[in-house]
């Protein structure tokens, strides 16, 4: 008996509640459907929700509780030689001399990896993959894996009956419950109510729980490698031995270089995109005759949705080979890689952004004002110099702002076009990384999870996400203060 | 000048030369017409008051004086108006410097959000009226006298003119109008968004203006153009059907809608 099984007999019996919710109403109402509280419609959702709702509480619950309880069942009916016979063959001389010698106190017999282990060729034995486990240790473990079968089918049948007991049970005792007189429409509406709280709280809880996992593991990051380093270290090679007898590579982790790549790359970006994207903006919202803004407005919004992926190939397989070839014809090296090709490339992309947000502002400032100004002989020019720029720039300080939030954060276009090594320069030629870049090449591929390598990612996921924060949440009380000085 | 297309509206005549002269002006929103032909003189030195339904056109009518219908795309407007006998609708004619000579104040006060000071000064720095910062002390604080504002804010001048009550604003509004010297004002229900006492400084203040301007007034309140103007005109659905001297208006119009909407019979 399958989840899928009890899922479908919840979807039916809710169903069914459904239909005799309603019908039972109008049965109740005895003809004169005006007599009921609510229209039948909310008697049937009644018990459809009620009918349906508990029991698939109770299946969430069951559903991830199932998995651990049963690991810890399966692992508590292991006698000790069959733990010995899995041990002899599956581990290296030393782990089995350590477990050897544990094992007799009961308590600490297995390390976590291990565990994880003898669960896994168990799981692969009961589910029939016993190709994957090594075939001298099926002996010690098929009965622990018949028993992990004999749990699991216990388990779906214990749940398929408790969710059709729960369901049918409140099924019945809804419908009992119509009466004219009971108020079907007021019960689905705080359900429902109570739903949307619950889909909205998902984000919060969802933001609240990335905010703690970044918090808690650069912890455990900064207690091997001191904060101190992290922020004011000069040095950035994350490259750490994995085995004692490698060379070359003691690992440093001074973020410097790339706070430093990630601001220069920002920095160019912005330099780009703030001129365009502002005049772009004044051009469309003050000059640009009603077609014009009608064709180029929608092109504009087109430009944000090209995938970074496609500006990243763009940068790399153009904008780079064109800056460097230029750089040739002027006798100045510069690197493939240069923070100059990245750069200019993420201003176009943040381009459209900047214009759209800031021709929102400048749309907002009152036309009294304009007409104000070119009341008192003003031409249009001036007007927007002296009376329509002074009046939005608090807004288009918060778009700038939020622009150079995202240029901080935005990846694709610095992993294509940005260098992977960590140079400590300000000259927009060389190449640079950033704090992005690293995350990406740090996390790709095969990581031990508890290197200062792989942990290293959440301290600089957590400085990211602490600076983006600032700046937005600068960029929008601005952006509020300013509309509502006009509302 | 062509004045021989006068009408029977136009029987009034101030012993002043006339100041601006509007024939036949028609005004078009895209194919639809607001105005239909109105012939009108402002004499020198007189308050106009110009009253009638919303909708009426006087407003429309009211910023064809200062080409103000210029910043609305889909608006056309056809027939002469001449100041001191030049058309203002001359291509070869600079719509800045026309608008230097004939300011406007607005419904709603629209400081702009600079100080008082600034607010004063903006027109004047703009025609290069003066150059030292002792001539613009002198422009505001007689801007700000002739408004009537000036012993309210003459020691807060750097606050921002944001900050003023709604009176103060539009008296602010008057100041920076005069502040560039023009030859006429228009104004444009300057009134309506104010409490009947700061309503009353601004109506002493239009007396006052008179002496030195030509002023023509948008007014929905019929006391307030009785007491401010000496001649009234009044529109109605686009046409501008009786003007004359505003006593006369008021207590013996010729026609038989002007008497409906004085006598509030609709609008």
């Amino acid at each position: 008996m399958s989840a899928t099984f009890t899922v479908g007999l919840l979807l039916l019996l809710s169903l069914v509640g459904y239909v005799m919710g309603r019908s039972r109403a109008v049965t109740v109402a005895g003809g004169s459907i005006a007599t009921l509280h609510s229209v039948p419609n909310y008697y049937g959702s009644y018990v459809a929700l009620w009918a349906g709702l508990p029991a698939l509480v109770l299946m969430l619950f069951w559903m991830a509780l199932r998995g651990p309880v049963m690991d810890w069942l399966v692992l508590d009916g292991l006698s000790q030689q069959q733990i010995q016979g899995w041990a002899q063959v599956m581990l290296p001389p030393n782990d089995l001399q350590n477990l050897l010698s544990n094992i007799a106190d009961e308590t600490a017999a297995l390390t976590e990896t291990h565990r994880q282990l003898l669960l896994i060729n168990i799981k692969n034995l009961a589910g029939g993959q016993a190709l994957y486990v090594n075939p001298a240790v099926v002996e010690s473990i098929q009965p622990a894996a018949d028993h992990l079968r004999n749990l699991r089918n216990l388990s779906d049948w214990t749940l398929f009956g408790a969710v059709a007991a729960i369901s049918g049970g409140a099924l019945a005792f809804c419908w009992a419950r119509i009466s004219p007189t009971f108020r079907a429409r007021n019960n689905v509406e705080r359900v429902v109510t109570w739903l949307l709280i619950l889909c909205s709280t998902i984000a919060v809880f969802t933001t609240i729980g990335i905010v703690l996992s970044l918090l808690f593991e650069s912890i455990r990051f900064f207690t091997k490698v001191p904060l101190t380093e992290f922020l004011f270290g000069l040095h950035w090679s994350p490259q750490t031995a994995i085995r004692a007898d490698q060379v070359g590579s003691s690992g440093s982790f001074g973020a410097i270089p790339l706070f430093t790549g990630t601001l220069l790359i920002a920095f160019i970006a912005m330099v780009v995109a703030a001129p365009v994207g502002l005049m772009s903006a004044i051009y469309l919202s003050e000059y640009a005759p009603r077609r014009v803004r009608s064709l180029v407005k929608p092109v504009l919004e087109i430009l944000a949705g090209v995938p970074t992926v496609v500006y990243g190939f763009f940068a790399i397989l153009t904008v780079a080979p064109f800056i460097r070839d230029l750089g040739a014809v002027f006798g100045i090296p510069i690197s493939s890689q240069s923070a100059l090709a990245a750069g200019v490339v993420m201003g176009v992309m943040i381009v459209p952004f900047v214009s759209s947000l800031a021709d929102d502002v400048i749309n907002a400032v009152p036309q009294s004002l304009r007409d104000g100004s070119l009341g008192l002989g003003a031409t249009k020019s001036e007007t927007i110099k002296q009376v329509v720029i002074p009046a939005a720039l608090p807004g288009i300080v918060g778009a700038l702002l939020l622009a150079v939030s995202r240029a901080i954060g935005e990846t694709m276009i610095v992993v294509m076009a940005a260098g992977l090594q960590a140079y400590l320069t300000l000259n927009p030629l060389e190449s640079v990384t950033t704090v992005t870049v690293q995350i990406k090449s740090i996390l790709v591929g095969d990581q031990e999870f508890d290197s200062a390598k792989t942990l290293s990612v959440f301290a600089l996921g957590l400085m990211l996400f602490i600076v983006t924060l600032v700046l937005n949440v600068v960029a929008l009380r601005i952006v509020q203060k300013y509309r509502e000085k006009y509302d | 000048m062509d004045t021989t297309t006068l009408t029977k509206n136009m029987e009034a005549v101030s012993t002043q030369p006339v100041k601006v002269c509007a024939r036949d002006v028609k005004v078009f929103y895209g194919a639809k017409r607001a105005l239909h032909g109105v012939n009108v003189d402002v004499y020198q030195n007189e308050v106009l008051a110009l009253i009638g339904p919303s909708g009426c056109g006087k407003s429309t009518f009211l910023r064809t004086l200062n080409r103000m219908n210029d910043t609305i795309d889909i608006c056309r407007v056809e027939g002469k108006i001449l100041l001191d006998g030049e058309d203002i609708y001359d291509p070869k004619l600079d719509v800045v410097q026309l608008r230097a000579r004939v300011g406007m104040v607005f419904q709603k006060p629209n400081p702009f959000p600079k100080s008082i000071y600034d607010n004063i000064t903006y027109g004047p720095k703009l025609h290069g009226l003066a150059t030292r910062k002792d001539e613009f002390d002198e422009i505001v604080e007689r801007s700000l006298k002739r408004a009537g504002l000036w012993n309210e804010v003459k020691d807060r001048l750097q606050e921002p003119g944001t900050g003023l009550s709604g009176g103060q604003q539009q008296r602010l509004c008057i100041a920076r109008a005069v502040a560039v010297s023009p030859e006429v004002i228009l104004m444009d229900e300057p009134c309506s968004a104010l409490d009947p006492i700061a309503t009353a400084h601004i109506e002493e203040l239009i007396d006052e203006l008179r002496e030195s301007f030509t002023i023509a007034i948008v007014t929905h309140n019929m006391q307030q153009a009785a007491r401010v103007s000496q001649r009234t005109a009044f529109f109605h659905l686009g046409d501008l059907v009786e003007v004359g001297n505003t006593e006369e208006i008021f207590t013996n119009p010729r026609d038989e809608r002007t008497q409906g909407y004085i006598t509030g019979r609709y609008g």
